[in-house]
């Protein structure tokens, strides 16, 4: 499945934010990503899971070069896009495309669905002879399970799916080998939810497309990822193959992520296995030293504010950042002196 | 949510306008014709002067025979033709000044809302020290320096208007520039040149027309302005301001001298509101994304 060579390659990858100073507020610097490195291979999907906020968004804009990073490397083919001469960088951006999480805003609402597929001819002339537009317009809307007679209308005589579908056709008008889906069937309803990630698994199929899947849905993403990286304040805590995240997280927060997730029969229980972290998610502005996790980790000690974590396998089969990685859940009653943890 | 009126009858649509957007349509279009076909409708040619005729009350019968229907004034001029003469001498400087400093401000806002940074820094600045001076100073400063003449009564005019248009713009493009569709332009690779073309100049284009409509009766009423103090166009030129200031001495003994131009401005300035108005509430907040 995965080829020796990744496609995408993120090595050490920093995004900040700078901040104008305010009143009662000094300048600074927000590292939303703080040194990312993450692979994905060629016809491969990789969930990026994480709590909101947690800087998935802003890895998905800079992949596809909305925001420059400040640090680090993105590779796509085993070349540096922060190194390409522009011309040859606007030929490869057409490799690397994006899907939005609101199909409501993503589309641009003056244009007919078939302007919006034929933009990307426009803007990349020769990909497609202008004789064959109307055909090749027909050809991808029934590729993501529209009809050829929703070409002329705009975006806003369309459902919320069928818009999305809108978007994945026009991503796919550029041929791409990656596409950067962010969040991008959060704002679907469940049913029109399953239907987007059947037509994903079936474009992957049949196009051998590559996807990076940004979800905060951990069903979703085991549905239809083959790896699984977890993200939390900026850095990747674990990453691994999706039985290896979903049946042996070794992180302190991915056990906490995966058992917060509703199940199937959390009625038939009062009592529920969920972990429950208390305190917020520390602003990135200024993040704890150390791990960044340990003001909320029961396993915490002071080796975790003295030295920060670098993931590694630590007898868990993948990489893990975490100097405590323990396989077991966590105990069932109270935390032993902390009190961090609190079970119901 | 979102009603689509593109199906709407032209005739419809106008059916469904209320009374006062009728009256100030007719107001302004009865204008705009009477501006235009001035020259062929006027019993006189405005600048003949005719002495025995002087300051006639409206409906006096001149030497002549003919009807002066809004009178004369002191040099024996019928105010009809003056009236109409001023009209387009008014219709022209306001159009071409919001059209100039229209564009001026497009290009400007544009530049500063879509790339921000210095461009924005630079152009809203001095935006903002212009504002802050009032604007019919600014007029007539230009207008003095630059001497009479119908071009630079527009020049000095558009100098003034552009930061409005100006303001207007950079605020949409700024609204526009960081939504998704237009991100999603610049992952498919597109230029700035066709950003801005394809999708932040058609966001930008209503709030600018609304302002370009009210714009235009309130330069109307800057060029009176400047004519009234003898800064506008050449004496040889009609104009309402000049006829105003004519009559200003004759107020007690020849009233409709200075009242008949001073009146059509108010007509036409107020039309021109109302229309600005309605076109204000038409443009769908829908159709602004």
């Amino acid at each position: 499945m995965a080829g020796t060579e990744p496609l995408l390659e993120l090595s050490d990858l920093v995004t900040s934010y700078r901040l104008r100073p305010g009143i009662g507020r000094p300048g600074g610097e927000v590292r939303a990503v703080a040194g990312v490195s993450l692979t994905v291979h060629a016809g491969e999907t990789v969930g990026l899971v994480g709590e909101s906020g947690c800087g998935k968004s802003t890895i998905a804009r800079t992949i596809v070069g909305l925001v420059r990073p400040s640090g680090g490397k993105v590779l796509f083919d085993g070349r540096d896009l922060g190194a390409l001469p522009a011309k040859e960088l606007r030929r490869l951006r057409r490799d690397i495309q994006i899907v939005f999480q609101d199909p409501y805003a993503s589309l641009n609402p003056r244009m007919t669905v078939a302007n919006l597929i034929k933009e990307a001819w426009r803007i990349h002339p020769g990909l497609v002879p202008r004789e064959r537009w109307d055909d090749e317009v027909d050809a991808l809307l029934e590729r993501v399970g529209l009809r050829s007679e929703h070409a002329g209308r705009y975006p806003h005589q369309f459902s919320g799916g069928q818009r999305q579908r809108i978007s994945i056709a026009r991503a796919l008008a550029v041929r791409p080998r990656l596409i950067v889906c962010d969040e991008a069937v959060s704002a679907l309803d469940v049913s029109v939810r399953a239907q987007i990630l059947n037509l994903l698994q079936e474009l992957q199929r049949d196009l051998g497309v590559s996807y990076l899947f940004i979800s905060h849905d951990l069903g979703v993403v085991r549905h239809l990822c083959d790896r699984v990286a977890v993200m939390y304040l900026g850095k990747i805590v674990e990453t691994g193959s999706k039985e290896e995240i979903y049946r042996s997280p070794a992180h302190p927060y991915t056990q906490a992520l995966l058992s917060a997730a509703p199940s199937l029969d959390d009625w038939r229980t009062d009592e529920s296995d969920e972990i429950v972290l208390t305190g917020d998610v520390p602003s990135p502005l200024s993040p704890p030293t150390g791990c960044r996790f340990r003001t909320r980790c029961w396993r915490a000690q002071d080796r975790c504010r003295d030295e920060e974590p670098a993931p590694a396998e630590r007898d868990t089969g993948h990489p893990v950042a975490c100097h405590f990685p323990g396989a077991l859940p966590p105990p069932t009653t109270t935390a032993p002196d902390s009190g961090r943890l609190t079970k119901e | 949510m979102t009603v689509n009126v593109r199906g709407a009858t032209l005739a419809g649509r106008l059916a469904g306008l209320p009374l006062r957007a009728h009256l100030a349509l007719g107001t302004v279009l009865l204008f705009v014709l009477a501006g235009l076909l001035g020259p062929l409708l006027a019993p006189y040619d405005a600048a003949r002067t005719s002495p025995v005729d002087r300051l006639l009350p409206p409906g006096t019968r001149l030497s002549d025979g003919a009807m002066a229907w809004l009178g004369t004034d002191q040099v024996g001029q019928d105010i009809l033709a003056e009236v109409l003469a001023g009209m387009r001498t008014s219709l022209t400087v306001a159009l071409v000044t919001v059209v100039v400093g229209g564009s001026a401000g497009l290009l400007l806002g544009l530049l500063a809302g879509y790339f921000g940074g210095w461009a924005d820094g630079i152009i809203s600045r001095v935006g903002d020290i212009q504002l802050a001076f009032p604007s019919l100073l600014l007029a007539i400063l230009l207008a003095g320096v630059l001497g009479p003449s119908m071009v630079n009564v527009i020049i000095a005019l558009a100098v003034t208007r552009w930061v409005i248009f100006a303001r207007v713009v950079r605020g949409s493009a700024l609204a526009v520039r960081d939504r998704e569709f237009v991100d999603s332009a610049r992952v498919m690779g597109a230029s700035h040149a066709r950003i801005l073309a394809g999708y932040i100049l058609p966001s930008c284009l209503p709030p600018l027309m609304v302002a370009a409509t009210v714009q235009v009766g309130l330069t109307m009423v800057a060029e009176a302005s400047l004519s009234f103090l003898g800064l506008g166009v050449p004496a040889s030129q009609a104009s309402w301001g000049s006829t105003i200031a004519e009559g200003r001495d004759y107020l007690a003994s020849a009233w409709w001298i200075a009242a008949v131009p001073g009146a059509a401005l108010a007509l036409v300035v107020v039309s021109i509101g109302v229309l600005g108005d309605l076109l204000r509430d038409v443009s769908d907040p829908m159709t602004e994304l």
